[in-house]
């Protein structure tokens, strides 16, 4: 089955209010952010969508697939699993080769070209980290910012989900616009949780949370899209000064005040 | 009587999946009783008493295996069971050998592994997942997706036929497919056999034989090369 909408239907906050979006859905190629203050419930949200709760979890929120209940082998074979959710973790607890590993996957996956495919994997994480992840390595030893990488080109690439899920991409010091802009290229439906302003304007609406419930449904209307332009340019120019100061170079009042030059606002 | 047996490594998760299905029993008004196989300690009888008010029982194995324990108290168990008005009764055991398995005929086995304990761990507990219907995997919130994908083959690559269950028994996900079959358990049979061969061999440690080195002990022996060899009667 093709997925092409996911709807998710509101359930209740941590004081056992109703929420007040009542529901909301997401169609192929969407970019969605979900924002809100630590501890505000925004985790929760996305592992609803994940574990597609049918007013079975605490939240009592319930997800339909293409406005119809989900299928039971999309719950119970998770290589059948519409969705990857890349969660906080930082470290892989799984004791066997990065290649091996994604081997193992892939043939999991039905990957037709197992080999190929792994390439592809390991290069499209090592587009977004900063050292390069050896494939003979063990998952247990990558850094923090490798692992999220990994994680991230393997939903994507082996995984194939049509569905993704990103909890604080930011985090962990990848290239988190270079993500996105990469992540774009292939059609599907993304669901960030950030703290990031630039990421939650690149999206296409987001959700706010607050104590524990979806409280307002923003869409992103082409002024905040304007602002989101000026605010990567922004970015970028953090991330220059970053690069400059990782490789050992001086950040020098010149450099800095001619990068200000470049701005186009 | 119908029989659940729960196996798995300690600390794996079992208490925790039982007081969930414990749940769903209760909530289907079947009275279950509960039997806990330990070695040294345990207090998940007083808990699960507590919370749920069904008839419970706790057995030290003490200077036997669990596994080996549950073989020899089992049919009185069921008999416990019974003459407590329960139409369930739940077993959990912790074997520890992994040579043997607690399944026997005519009842539910279930083994519960948690995922955060390596890719190779399918490959070395043997029967105790092989033998079983029902394989839980616990713990799946603490690893990424991709690892779920690849700890599930593994348990499959073992164990061809079993029902592969994620479960986050913490916040009670994944409990119902488990309910589920256990609800189509057939009745237990007397006499009630073993599902798997039981390991050749006696265990001269068991019978407090201290010292080290194959010719201080009798039975099935080896060297460090693996030559197997018999010393006995």
């Amino acid at each position: 089955m093709e997925v092409t909408k996911i709807t998710l239907f509101g359930g209740y906050g941590k004081d056992g209010s109703a929420e007040k979006v009542k529901e909301f859905s997401m169609e192929v190629g969407d970019i969605v952010s979900i924002v809100g203050p630590t501890g505000c419930g925004k985790t929760t949200l996305i592992n609803d969508i994940e574990l597609f709760a049918n007013q079975n979890t605490p939240s009592g929120r319930r997800v339909s697939i293409n406005g119809e209940p989900v299928p039971e082998d999309f719950i119970f074979d998770p290589a059948n699993h519409p969705i990857a959710l890349i969660s906080q973790h930082t470290n892989f607890l799984s004791d066997l080769p990065v290649e091996e590993f994604l081997a193992i996957h892939a043939t999991v996956r039905g990957a037709q070209d197992v080999e190929s495919i792994v390439g592809e994997t390991l290069d499209f994480a090592n587009e977004l980290t900063g050292e390069a992840i050896m494939k003979d390595i063990a998952m247990t030893e990558l850094s923090g910012g490798q692992t999220r990488s990994l994680l991230i080109a393997d939903a994507v690439v082996i995984g194939n989900a049509p569905i993704i899920l990103l909890d604080e991409i930011e985090n962990a010091g990848i290239h988190r616009t270079k993500a996105l802009e990469l992540l774009k290229r292939y059609k599907k439906i993304f669901v960030f949780v950030t703290h990031d302003p630039c990421i939650a304007l690149m999206s296409d609406f987001r959700i706010v949370m607050q104590n524990g419930a979806m409280q307002q449904l923003i869409t992103t209307q082409p002024e905040e899209k304007k602002v989101a332009g000026k605010m990567k340019q922004i970015d970028d120019m953090m991330l220059d000064f970053r690069q400059i100061i990782r490789s050992g170079d001086e950040l020098s009042e010149s450099i800095f005040n001619e990068s200000f030059k470049v701005l186009t606002f | 009587m119908k029989l659940v047996i729960f196996a798995g490594p300690p600390t794996c998760g079992k208490t925790t999946v039982i007081r969930q299905v414990l749940k769903r029993m209760a909530a289907r008004e079947i009275k279950t009783a509960y039997l806990k196989i330990d070695v040294l300690y345990a207090d998940d009888d007083i808990l699960v008493k507590k919370e749920f008010g069904i008839p419970v029982k706790k057995i030290y194995s003490g200077e036997l295996c669990p596994d080996h324990c549950n073989v020899v108290v089992l049919d009185e168990a069921v008999e416990w069971a019974e003459r407590s008005g329960a139409s369930y009764l739940f077993v959990e055991t912790a074997g520890l050998c992994l040579r043997c398995s607690p399944y026997v005929e005519n009842s539910l086995g279930i083994v519960v592994l948690e995922a955060t304990s390596g890719m190779n761990l399918p490959r070395k507990i043997g029967p105790m997942l092989t033998l079983a219907d029902i394989c839980v995997i616990t713990k799946i919130d603490l690893i990424s997706q991709a690892e779920r994908e690849v700890f599930r083959y593994r348990v499959l690559e073992s164990a061809k036929k079993i029902t592969v269950v994620e479960s986050n028994a913490l916040y009670g996900i994944g409990i119902d497919p488990i309910v589920k079959q256990i609800l189509k358990t057939p009745e237990v049979e007397f006499p009630m056999y073993l599902r798997g061969n039981p390991p050749v061999g006696t265990c001269t440690i068991c019978v407090g034989k201290k010292e080290i080195g194959a010719k201080n002990h009798f039975g099935v022996l080896r060297t460090l090369e693996q030559e197997i060899f018999y010393v006995g009667e």
